[in-house]
């Protein structure tokens, strides 16, 4: 279809338009509000022990998220491409569960589950295990809402590059460990990379099922993101906030760019 | 050598093998030829360890293997789509049986060195597959399977994927890399031409059953029946019975086809028919025809054929048959 | 996976059926539900439309730094939502250099889920619109169609699936956004209060029935969504293989 240059041109100014109102205008606004006060101040915001715990805390769940979601959605996405059961259906429905429940409403789902006064009240009861309100409730959280990423970016790959090297592996005399850790794993290797930095990604970035399973007190239970809104809303600080959120927004467009990279990687090999 | 006794294999309804009995003697290159569905590949696969067969068995070199996992078959199998490790360099591919064995360093550096010059790949040591041609992974994939001296060589539609010029070239090379290494190759194939080339043998296969074992020469002359007249190789009806359209002779006296047929005497008869069409084919020329009984049928005769006769379009021949198409009903001993 | 909304599930029942439905009918509770539901719609409908532009824009314009701008597309993904939230706050909000105060107005909400959601369209239907024959756009305009024409008639018509399939995922993230409406929203009861706004307050003081039921009832909306998404494009789909 040939568009006139004019039409061409009003559809851009559209486009574009609502992208800067949208995108590019208030964040060019926040970044000129944090620096506009000199790096100097910038880094003093970012350095304050509530931060600094704020960071560690983040840092430490994702630690923690990402090789389990790596084992798990590696083992899930070779049971459903490779795997030959009832019930595949039922597991393809249940891993795209987070992407359609709010990350409030899993928050609500962890407190009734884990709970005090829930199913599993009694391991907090009677155990001393504080799971909501302490560090397993947040890690859980996190897990819950980033399970989907490794699994859905590895299942294609595994679905692409078939059976045949694999079935060319044991013709050649490799046992199925050594098929998988040779053959298997290098072949998904970008793949998995680019569901561990989502999910790197997420981990830093949640923010509503964190914040009901989250006792958060500064310097405690404090998540990057618990902090710019606590900073925000409590503390009526909102310089801090806005720095916090640089830094956030830093690592946030960080993982864009390693996504970028890892997109070329992935269609060139 | 390989026997393959009363093997089956279904999926779900389908027969992919029906009781198939084979024997592969040692040191041939032998062709599993058949059209899609005959289970051909399946009958590879099987004796690769690749598929389970519901019933029958497999047996390598003497040795029983019909359980036995494809780690431990001694086999090399060389995929359509090549398989190749994307993410090896070309060594790293021919080495991977090698180093899986965890041979000494420097005699897999030798052995890679040696397969990669007899596959003439060498100086593409360090290339990926990406960076390689599709008669170039095909032979990579070749070397791979050679490396581990398997006891045998099993290519699935090696080079189906490739396109007809490569084809033909590699097919040339395989035959003469058999007859040098000696190793007994079993080839699975769609393509007559193919099989007639290459192999010493050639198993054909139709809906799971085995049709007819022989070599090129006796099954292109004396098929067992018309499926394998028809597969290997284009066909003429002529008279109700089956010719291959180089083995019609025309005349255009009508007498003359009646003396001569008396002569060479098969059942065909002599056909009254009328040309409809004229293709000169380099040196072939074909010439279709129309039966007086309406049937269409082509003759196939040579451009000096074609000159002395100056047939042109509507005029009447009469053609005869010159080679039994009912020969193999002399031989019944070919028929399987 | 299952067990935290199993145990969800029995405690929004946990006072019967009455008990449910009087916690999701609660009048506070169902003007929470009806906002959210309302705006993002709202949003979705708005993306469906600028998601398409946009991505015809990247696909069949040419111009300079048209990479950043695809880059920028998945910034809303890769950016927090708490952050979102003051991004947007920082020009509509209390402090706005150019003098919008969106802050605790619907029109708020909209901009905070705009922003949220904006992704889901356009990447859904770039890779469309890549693929899409252009000789079958070249063939309607051989055979007289105007471009609005073709693009009405032959383009919409292969993009279809791609704008519902994103139209719906945008608004099932919008119904259960949190993080982005969370300062900018206001939390007004009836007037910008969302569903998840909403549950997160009957958490703070302690009623966990009411929390657990209209939980259920945005569960249910966003499952209905995506099902009947589903449904649609499993439809369209067989249309195109049965003409094929």
């Amino acid at each position: 279809m040939r568009t006139s240059t004019a039409a061409r041109l009003s559809l851009r100014t559209v486009a574009l338009g609502y992208l800067v109102l949208l995108i590019g205008v208030p964040i060019v606004l926040i970044l000129w509000r944090t620096f506009g006060e000199g790096v100097g101040t910038f880094l003093e915001s970012i350095r304050t022990p509530a931060a600094i715990s704020a960071l560690n805390l983040s840092l430490l769940i994702v630690a923690i998220t990402v090789p389990l979601n790596v084992v798990f959605g590696v083992g899930t996405a070779l049971a459903l491409v490779r795997g030959r059961f009832r019930g595949r259906g039922l597991i393809q429905a249940v891993v795209d569960l987070p992407f359609a429940v709010s990350p409030i409403v899993v928050g609500v789902s962890l407190i009734l589950l884990w709970g005090s006064s829930g199913w599993f009240g009694g391991i907090e009861n009677n155990l001393g295990v504080r799971v909501i309100f302490g560090l397993p409730g947040m890690v859980i959280a996190t897990i819950f809402v980033t399970l989907p990423f490794v699994v859905r970016e590895v299942e294609p790959v595994l679905h692409e590059i078939g059976t045949e090297q694999e079935q060319a592996a044991s013709t050649l005399g490799a046992s199925s460990a050594q098929t998988f850790w040779r053959i298997t794993l290098p072949a998904i290797r970008w793949g998995l990379t680019y569901g561990v930095v989502l999910t790197i990604a997420r981990a830093l970035g949640e923010f509503g099922a964190v914040i009901m399973v989250s006792s958060g007190f500064p310097g405690v239970s404090q998540t990057l993101t618990l902090l710019v809104h606590s900073r925000y809303i409590d503390d009526h600080n909102t310089y801090g906030a806005y720095a916090a959120a640089t830094l956030l927004m830093g690592l946030a467009v960080l993982t864009l760019l390693l996504m970028t990279l890892l997109d070329r990687k992935r269609s060139t090999t | 050598m390989i026997t393959v006794t009363g093997a089956r294999k279904n999926y779900g309804d389908f027969a992919a093998l029906d009781d198939v009995t084979l024997d592969i003697p040692a040191g041939t290159l032998t062709a599993l030829l058949g059209p899609s569905g005959s289970g051909k590949s399946t009958l590879l696969r099987s004796i690769a360890g690749l598929e389970r067969l519901d019933a029958g068995s497999i047996v390598i070199g003497g040795r029983d293997v019909t359980g036995v996992a494809p780690q431990k078959r001694g086999i090399g199998f060389v995929f359509q789509h090549y398989a190749a490790f994307k993410h090896m360099t070309v060594r790293d591919n021919v080495a991977f049986g090698l180093s899986i064995r965890k041979r000494p360093k420097a005699e897999i550096a030798k052995k890679v060195d040696d397969l990669l010059e007899i596959v003439g790949l060498d100086g593409f040591q360090h290339r990926y597959p990406a960076q390689l041609s599709g008669g170039q992974r095909q032979r990579m994939a070749l070397a791979r399977a050679l490396a581990v001296d398997p006891e045998v060589l099993l290519l699935d539609e090696p080079f189906g994927a490739l396109d007809a010029k490569v084809r033909a070239d590699l097919r040339q090379w395989l035959r003469r890399l058999h007859d040098e290494v000696h190793v007994t190759t079993v080839l699975v194939t769609h393509d007559q031409e193919e099989a007639l080339d290459v192999a010493d043998r050639i198993a054909v296969l139709n809906k799971g059953r085995i049709e007819q074992v022989g070599d090129p020469v006796s099954l292109y002359d004396r098929p067992a029946n018309d499926f394998v007249m028809s597969f290997l190789g284009s066909v003429a009806r002529l008279g109700g019975q089956l010719v291959r359209p180089h083995d019609i002779a025309l005349e255009r006296n009508r007498d003359r086809a009646v003396a001569a047929d008396a002569l060479t005497g098969t059942a065909g008869g002599v056909v009254e028919s009328v040309v409809e069409r004229v293709v000169r084919l380099g040196f072939e020329v074909r010439i279709d025809l129309r039966a007086d009984s309406g049937q269409r049928f082509a003759a196939q005769v040579t451009r000096g054929q074609a000159d002395v006769l100056g047939l042109q379009v509507g005029e009447t021949v009469y053609a005869r048959a010159t080679h039994g198409p009912d020969a193999y009903e002399l031989d019944p001993a070919l028929a399987i | 996976m299952l067990l935290p909304l199993a145990a969800l599930t029995v405690t929004s029942f946990g006072e019967g059926w009455s008990g449910f439905w009087d916690a999701v009918t609660a009048p506070v509770a169902l003007a929470s539900l009806r906002v959210t539901v309302a705006v993002s719609a709202v949003v979705a409908l708005v993306n469906a439309v600028m998601g398409t532009l946009i991505a015809w824009v990247l696909v069949r314009d040419d111009f300079r730094g048209k990479r950043v701008v695809n880059a920028l597309i998945d910034l809303p993904f890769a950016l927090p939502t708490i952050v979102a939230s003051i991004v947007l706050l920082s020009l509509y909000g209390p402090n706005s250099p150019v003098g919008i105060h969106l802050n605790a107005t619907q029109p708020g909400l909209l901009v905070a889920l705009a922003f949220v959601t904006l992704p889901f369209v356009v990447r859904s239907v770039q890779p469309v619109l890549i693929e899409a024959d252009r000789e079958v756009e070249e063939a309607a305009a051989s055979l007289g169609a105007s471009n609005w024409t073709t693009f009405r008639r032959v383009v919409l018509p292969t993009l279809a699936p791609a704008v519902i399939g994103g139209t719906g995922l945008a608004f099932a993230r919008a119904i259960g956004e949190y993080g982005s409406v969370v300062l900018i929203g206001g939390n007004i009861p009836r007037k910008t209060q969302v569903a998840s706004q909403y549950i997160q307050q009957q958490i703070e003081i302690d009623r966990p029935v009411n929390a657990a039921a209209v939980s259920v009832a945005l569960l249910a909306i966003a499952f209905v969504t995506l099902f009947v998404l589903r449904v649609l494009a499993g439809r369209s789909q067989r249309r195109e293989e049965d003409s094929a």
